[in-house]
């Protein structure tokens, strides 16, 4: 066991686990932070996802030695009312099925969007293959992912004016 | 409107209590049993709960579970409309395990909503009639002079109004009415409109609690060790190695296999990887997918048990001016629900607590009470929100396992299952081997069909859906079902899911066989099928049948009518024939499924419902070697993903007929679709599934 700190969603917690702890447990399991889910444990699946500095990574592939003093953000972080264009997108074109693969496509959506305000459906494809809803919600989560892009892209018009 | 025999029961509606709770009324729903014809004579048995409370909130309790089918809303809808209530005040609150207070809970089947639909409505309307005579009284008018809108009863004439929370005490001593009278659906302004999910928010800010979230003061994770054979046990194990490990509790043996109980999730896994136990063979050590195949074979060639013998097929088939035959071949797959198993239990010395994810809670309840030795009343099992289910959640295997763990260690346990632990310790759709015929007369139209199905141990998940739709005069099926050790289970659509891919495949040779066209060949043999016709035609009209397609595009259909439901779809599929690669570009659904509560939900599922069917098409197979599962994670079972995903398109025939389900009919068609258009791109007949590269490949 040893001790490390990391700060999750503004807050600075400092955990004594295993160093090789997947961080996915320490969220899960030590935090309490159930809104990222395990599903296959070896990256395949990103129902884990959350951002690490800003990056989408799955967190059941990164022992928590290896993000020592980081930033991450979770589901739960993302906005504290729902207030992510994500979010509101995913409100409004009702993606959520079962809703367990949700969290993890809302996290992967997000950095895309930090990353290509406007992405193409072929961005969508490369950057959301690696997360898979056995609900099959691709298709409204693809269209939710085009809208919260064009609504950050007219407010942030409408705020150049 | 036809009715359902479903909803030819009997309902009962009580007043539960008044007061400081609000109303809440109790509706009982007979399963058709004769005693309680009388409704008098029995203690009254609520199954389900309506209440409102001082606020207005609206609250029914139900049986049925959410696996993402939005159960949730669509019976919310359903009990705000006859109540006229503000819907959005409306909630769904989740039963816990009954024996029998809750009528079936089973989730299973599409039915949730068929079967509850009178019940409900009968519900809300009776509220409502209570509510209006209280107002009525009050304002000493009479009870038809009053109207109700958004939550409160309205006196036209006079302008009174009256919010149905400033009347709870005196609608509580109305009398419930026996047949409160129900809208006229054409005043329907909440049923059959597009309305947004009432647990969406809890799905977009990580909120959601499934069963892997739930937790116990002082519980314990648990990881357990299966057999790596179908019914091997342990012979001895040394747990040292597994106990040195950091946060490792304990090491037990329970039955089934041997349980690391740790701190974490993660030491559990750990510690379980790190057992070394000496398992024995197992009555099916040898066991592999070639010698399964092989078996089945070899059943083919001899007679089977007869499951349908219309008029005389073998007479027919021998006269036939056309014969054509072949053999097709459906896999074993894995459900591979997103949130892998796992159970959270706590068995105490009187008393046991359990939080799972459940299709089957009243099934799990008595297997634990049988287990534990203890009485329903002491058992409390919750059922969570589930992380997809799909027929895997019918089980009961996760449940027990993770009592017995807890019973052994005397603490609260959760216990989790890898990924692995899920693909390779499922309940799989059963593997079946067919041989099918077909006589066609002069006018190449079929006269006999014949059909041997040899299959995994299940009967009816082998045999279901064979029948063929058509008007086809003579039509022999028999079968053959046998033991190979590997589970099987309730697979989304169950015997459908294989066997339209067979048997609508087949309608596509004998259309091509003939020269017909396949859409046009279906239709002159559903006469007798208005519903399925109807589909039929509104998908090849909204597809473009017979419009120019991209060069190296075909297009395909297959229909399906099951669960009271029926459907068609049309498929666009594309090949490189040089990597073998298909590509679904497109798929159009028509389906029927009479009256509709909510269409948003119906396109989600049937859009659901094409995406774990061209998963199996396209990529899935279970295959089996040294008595045990091979494949174990998405590296080797991969699922379809958002890069493959074909535009979908939902058309609802508008109808008051019967209603039928929706969380399944929309899986059996695809594969078939997708195969037929496989075929009408590259002359390439698609026999067995998945579809190969390798058997779409040119030279
Ligand atoms: S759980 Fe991390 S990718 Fe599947
Ligand atoms: S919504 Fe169920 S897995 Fe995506």
């Amino acid at each position: 066991m040893a001790s490390f700190t990391i700060k999750v969603n503004g807050t600075r917690h400092t955990v004594t686990v295993n160093p090789d702890t997947p961080l996915l447990w320490v969220l899960r399991d030590t935090l309490g932070l159930t809104g990222t889910k395990f599903g296959c444990g070896r990256a395949f699946c990103g129902v884990c996802t959350v951002h690490i500095s800003g990056e989408a990574t799955r967190s059941c592939v990164t022992s928590i030695e290896s993000v020592d003093g980081k930033t991450i953000t979770t589901i739960e972080g993302l906005s504290s009312d729902l207030s992510h264009p994500l979010q509101q997108a995913w409100i409004h074109e009702d993606v959520p099925q079962c809703g367990y693969c949700q969290s993890g496509q809302i996290m992967t959506a997000a950095a895309l969007l930090a990353q290509k305000p406007k992405p193409s459906d072929d961005d969508i494809d490369a950057a959301l293959a690696g997360n898979i809803c056995r609900c099959g919600t691709y298709n409204r989560i693809r269209r939710a992912i085009h809208r919260a892009a064009n609504e950050v892209q007219s407010i942030q018009k409408g705020g150049r004016r | 409107m036809t009715v359902p025999d479903s909803f030819t029961r009997r309902e009962f509606i009580k007043v539960i209590s008044a007061g400081s709770a609000g109303l809440i009324l109790g509706v009982y729903c007979s399963p058709g049993k004769e005693q309680h014809e009388n409704g008098e004579s029995d203690p009254f048995a609520p199954n389900a709960f309506l209440s409102i409370d001082r606020q207005g909130n609206i609250t029914i309790t139900v049986a049925r579970s959410e696996m993402g089918q939005g159960v949730r809303t669509s019976l919310s809808m359903i009990v705000a409309e006859e109540l006229d209530a503000d819907w959005t005040k409306v909630r769904v609150e989740q039963a816990p395990a009954h024996p029998d207070k809750y009528g079936g809970q089973n989730t299973g089947g599409s039915s949730s909503v068929r079967n509850s639909y009178m019940m409900l409505r009968k519900a809300g309307a009776a509220a409502r009639a209570m509510l209006i005579a209280a107002a009525a009284q009050r304002w000493g008018v009479a009870p038809e002079s009053c109207t109700t809108q958004n939550a409160a009863v309205y006196h036209t004439s006079t302008g009174k109004t009256l919010a149905y929370n400033e009347l709870l005490e005196e609608a509580s001593r109305v009398a419930v009415p026996s047949d409160p009278p129900l809208k006229d659906p054409n005043d329907f302004r909440i049923i059959g409109k597009r309305t947004p999910r009432v647990d969406t928010i809890e799905k977009v800010n990580g909120k959601a609690l499934f069963g892997i979230d739930m937790k116990f003061p002082g519980m314990l994770f648990a990881a357990i060790a299966r057999p790596p054979k179908f019914g091997a046990k342990v012979v001895k194990f040394d747990a040292s190695k597994a106990k040195a490990g950091e946060g490792v509790r304990q090491v037990v043996q329970i039955e089934d296999g041997v349980a690391v109980i740790a701190e974490s999730t993660w030491a559990a896994f750990k510690g379980r990887d790190a057992l070394q136990i000496m398992w024995d063979d197992g009555p099916y050590a040898r066991q592999s997918s070639d010698a399964i195949w092989k078996s089945f074979e070899d059943a083919a060639m001899k007679e089977g048990s007869v499951d349908r013998n219309d008029g005389d097929a073998k007479a027919a088939f021998g006269k036939a001016a056309k014969k054509i035959e072949a053999v097709y071949r459906a896999p074993f797959v894995a459900h591979v629900t997103m949130e892998p198993m796992n159970c959270v239990a706590h068995v105490q010395a009187d008393r046991c607590e359990i939080w799972a994810p459940s299709q089957t809670p009243q099934d799990a309840l008595g297997e634990v009470s049988s287990l534990l030795g203890l009485p329903n009343d002491k058992i409390l099992l919750h059922v969570t929100l589930m992380g997809g289910g799909f027929g895997r959640r019918l089980e009961t295997d996760y449940v027990i396992e993770a009592v017995k763990v807890s019973r052994v260690i005397g603490a609260p346990v959760k216990v989790v299952w890898s990924r692995e632990d899920d693909m390779r310790h499922d309940f799989y759709r059963p593997a079946t081997y067919n041989v099918i015929k077909a006589g066609l007369d002069n006018k190449g139209m079929p006269q006999a069909w014949m059909h041997r199905i040899v299959g995994a141990s299940a009967h009816g998940l082998v045999v279901g859906g064979s029948r063929p739709p058509y008007d086809i005069p003579n039509v022999f099926i028999d079968s053959h079902t046998l033991e190979t050790g590997v589970p099987i289970g309730a697979w989304r659509s169950v015997g459908y899911s294989q066997n339209a891919f067979i048997v609508e495949s087949f309608m596509d040779e004998l259309a091509h066989a003939t020269g017909k066209d396949p859409v046009e060949y279906r239709r002159t043999l559903l006469t007798k099928s208005s519903r399925l016709r109807g589909v039929l035609d509104l998908a090849a009209q909204k597809a473009g049948w017979g419009k120019k397609l991209p060069a190296g595009h075909g297009l395909g259909v297959a229909i399906v009518q099951g669960f009271g439901t029926s459907v068609a779809q049309i498929a666009e599929v594309s090949v490189d024939r040089t990597s073998g690669q298909a590509r679904v570009h497109r798929v159009v659904c028509a389906l029927d499924c009479g009256p509709v509560i909510n269409p948003d939900t119906i396109e989600a599922q049937v859009e659901s419902a094409i995406v774990f069917g061209l998963s199996a098409a396209l990529k899935d197979e279970i295959t089996i070697e040294n008595g045990g599962v091979v494949q174990g994670s998405f590296d080797t079972y991969d699922v379809l993903r958002i890069n493959e995903m074909p535009a979908v398109e939902v058309h609802i025939v508008p109808s008051t007929d019967s209603m039928g389900g929706i969380g399944e009919p929309g899986v059996p068609p695809i594969a078939p679709a997708v195969c037929n258009a496989i075929f009408a791109a590259t002359g390439k007949r698609i026999r067995r599934l998945p579809v190969r590269a390798e058997d779409l490949k040119t030279g």
